[in-house]
């Protein structure tokens, strides 16, 4: 299943009620911001799916399996855990990937907002217009113009970790811990994908509540829930949409009918569904548009071929020039 | 007017700046343990707050304080006012060691301290970034600076040939030395213009970098105000007061200036609510801004400029309100994703203060080697 491009924005509108974002600054802002950057066509992506998802965390341990990451014990658990178990509260410098659970009243029900309980997967959302990328002095963050994967190179990184400051949704992670740390994110298992293989959060949920796919498909498949009765059959791809892995199938949950990821910082390739609402996971209100827009057209703007600091430059050149000479009875001129 | 600047002929060791080097000694001892163990075994970052007071006092409030160079210059040099010349080499030398050590106080941030060389490979540059703007003008500008400042070192050692060669070459160094600054001290306000929705709206505006390069100015003045004032005062040399006092209408006009624009951009765009809701947010909004009209209205008023007193309170008021400002638009109006706190540690301060004390030091040190001053009268009064 595929979706054009209008049929696309069509979905935008529907769940454009995800958050209803509004530019802090006056309109002198929108008429400096630079145009938004479009998806690249082949995009790939994930659908992760708040009700469908049992919070078994194999996704964890086949995250750190597959990219050689620690086991992170956090200190206040250090007593009981000897290093037996992987218990990372929140993505850190050891941790790319991290299942957390909102908890309400008596937490009885799955997926109710009261009494009731709910999982959410963190890592990076693949924006389509990441702040990371427009802040990295050095290049060290880039967006695969094919798949759209934004990556990280260790090696022209000098930990200034203004990644980490601007980033919206608070992925990108130092660990301060090591005095030759480096920035880690989740990078969808770039390197497995060369190989032809899905990222292993995805390969390993038993259902499928990480899904894999081209974003134009997975944001059918979107629709397609939402569009379900709740408590209806209804067959859910595991793994990656549209292969040949045997389907999981159960009812329809209550979602919110909303999309986290549609529009939210200019939109990203992860998405979220969820039967709660995404601020009780945790999940921030960032607003519709890449704030990268924003610093990109100031700069641009007023280094638009460097002109005005060369114009700025002659001008002070020459009335420099012309106020040193006034005092040239002085001793010195500096 | 020609004037000349002695050399402060008094004791390098004092009990003052043996105080000084005992404390970077200490920060020393930190910065030690921060390459050994890793920025967490000193600072209180955290993935929340990734940049501490090493990024936003050293850097960010640190090349403000050290903006007198560049207040001086662009009001001697381009606005011709050259009875503040006086001022000018002392602003120069508070400049220099403020920039130099903000610059090299980078290092000990940064987590890849050791590709740090990787910012100036072109190949690698990303001119959409911000940091590379401010990066690559505040290495400049030091640069910028030290030009300016070696007549003075030259001077002194009677090199006189190469000091004309670089005298006749000096306007176009001056010339950089305003430029320079007004980007980078901009630009320092661009870099939060991706903050988005994290920065409370009581900062957050696409005016950010002229509020910050302005108030960069205005801090400018104020701090050669204050190191005037200090300076005559602990060495009992002659006041510079009448000679500030005419500066002050200037920097008066500067503060009242920053904040019209800043309650009326805030009131016009809609967000004035937020400081009226009685958070930390909206106090140190307030703290702010009462600091700066407090100096606006002191150095505008006839009598308060008049007055050694308060024109010197005024200057610190100013500083101070330029210095939160900083601090509040990148710490405390910031809501990071998640539930992260953040105060700097001990150690982490105990750095920031070195920085700063190792600044003083040097400058207390420079201005008994090098005719720097010019009320230090010649051939001191014990020879």
């Amino acid at each position: 299943m595929t979706l054009d491009r209008r049929q696309f924005l069509k979905g935008a509108a529907f769940s454009g009620a995800a958050g209803a974002a509004t530019v802090a600054t006056g309109g002198e802002a929108a008429a400096v911001m630079r145009p938004p950057l479009d998806m690249p066509e082949k995009a790939i992506g994930m659908l992760y799916d708040s009700a469908l998802c049992i919070g078994c965390k194999a996704c964890v341990d086949a995250c750190k399996s597959a990219n050689g990451m620690p086991a992170e014990i956090p200190s206040t658990l250090a007593a009981w855990n000897e290093n037996t178990w992987d218990t990372g509260e929140s993505l850190s410098g050891k941790t790319l990937n991290v299942i957390k659970v909102f908890r309400s009243g008596t937490a009885k029900q799955k997926d109710a907002e009261d009494n009731g309980y709910a999982f959410v997967k963190r890592h990076c959302l693949h924006c389509v217009d990441p702040s990371c990328i427009s802040v990295c002095p050095v290049t060290a963050m880039q967006k695969d113009p094919e798949t759209g994967v934004v990556t990280h190179d260790p090696d022209r990184c000098i930990g200034c970790r203004y990644c980490v400051y601007g980033c919206p949704f608070g992925v990108p992670q130092f660990d301060v811990s090591d005095p030759y740390g480096r920035i880690q994110k989740c990078q969808f298992c770039n390197h497995l994908l060369k190989e032809g293989k899905i990222p292993a959060c995805c390969d390993v949920c038993p259902t499928g509540a990480s899904l894999f796919g081209p974003v134009v498909e997975l944001q059918g498949e979107i629709d397609r829930r939402l569009a379900a009765e709740p408590g209806t059959n209804f067959v859910f791809p595991r793994g990656e949409i549209g292969s040949d892995r045997p389907p999981h199938e159960q009812a329809v949950p209550r979602y919110k009918k909303a999309v986290y990821g549609l529009t939210e910082a200019g939109g990203t390739q992860v998405r979220y569904l969820a039967g709660v609402p995404f601020t009780s996971l945790g999940l921030p209100a960032v607003g519709d548009i890449s704030y990268a827009r924003l610093a990109e057209g100031v700069q641009h703007t007023v280094y638009k071929w460097m002109l005005a600091p060369i114009i700025g430059l002659v001008g002070l050149v020459f009335l420099v020039r012309r106020n040193a000479a006034d005092k040239s009875g002085s001793e010195d001129q500096a | 007017m020609a004037h000349t600047a002695h050399r402060l002929a008094r004791a390098v060791i004092t009990p003052t700046t043996i105080v000084l080097a005992v404390i970077v000694a200490i920060a020393v001892y930190f910065i030690v343990q921060r390459y050994l163990y890793g920025l967490g075994a000193v600072t209180n970052i955290n993935p929340g707050y990734p940049w501490g007071t090493w990024v936003v006092v050293d850097i960010v409030i640190g090349t403000a304080l050290g903006c007198g160079g560049f207040a001086m210059a662009l009001l001697v040099y381009v606005f011709n006012r050259g009875e503040y010349h006086p001022l000018v080499r002392p602003a120069l030398l508070g400049a220099l060691f403020g920039y130099t050590l903000g610059g090299f106080a980078v290092l000990f941030d940064l987590g890849r301290y050791w590709q740090a060389y990787n910012l100036v490979l072109p190949w690698y540059t990303n001119l959409n970034s911000v940091m590379v703007e401010i990066a690559l003008c505040v290495m400049a500008y030091i640069l910028v600076l030290w030009i300016e400042f070696s007549p003075t070192v030259l001077e002194r050692f009677g090199w006189s040939g190469l000091r004309r060669f670089v005298e006749r070459w000096m306007f176009v160094v001056l010339a950089l030395g305003v430029l320079l600054p007004t980007m980078h001290q901009s630009s320092l306000g661009s870099a939060l213009l991706v903050m988005g929705t994290k920065l409370s709206p009581l900062w957050f505006t696409v005016w950010l970098p002229l509020l910050y390069v302005t108030s960069a100015l205005a801090m400018g003045y104020a701090i050669v105000i204050f190191e005037a004032t200090v300076v005559s005062e602990s060495f009992d040399l002659p006041s510079e007061h009448s000679l500030l006092s005419k500066m002050s209408t200037v920097v008066g006009g500067l503060a009242a200036a920053w904040l019209v624009f800043r309650y009326g951009e805030l009131i016009w765009r809609g967000d004035f609510g937020y400081a009226l809701v009685g958070d930390l947010k909206a106090v140190m909004f307030w703290i702010e801004n009462l600091l700066m009209a407090f100096a606006a209205i002191v150095l505008l008023v006839p009598a308060g400029r008049a007055s050694k007193r308060a024109s010197f309170l005024a200057a610190v008021a100013l500083l101070l309100s330029g210095s939160l400002y900083r601090l509040d638009s990148y710490l405390v109006g910031y809501d990071p994703v998640g539930n992260w706190h953040y105060f700097p540690s001990v150690p982490e301060l105990m750095v920031t203060i070195g920085v700063i004390a190792l600044e003083i030091l040097l400058f207390l040190i420079f201005i008994k080697a090098f005719p720097v001053l010019a009320n230090a009268r010649p051939a001191a009064r014990n020879a």
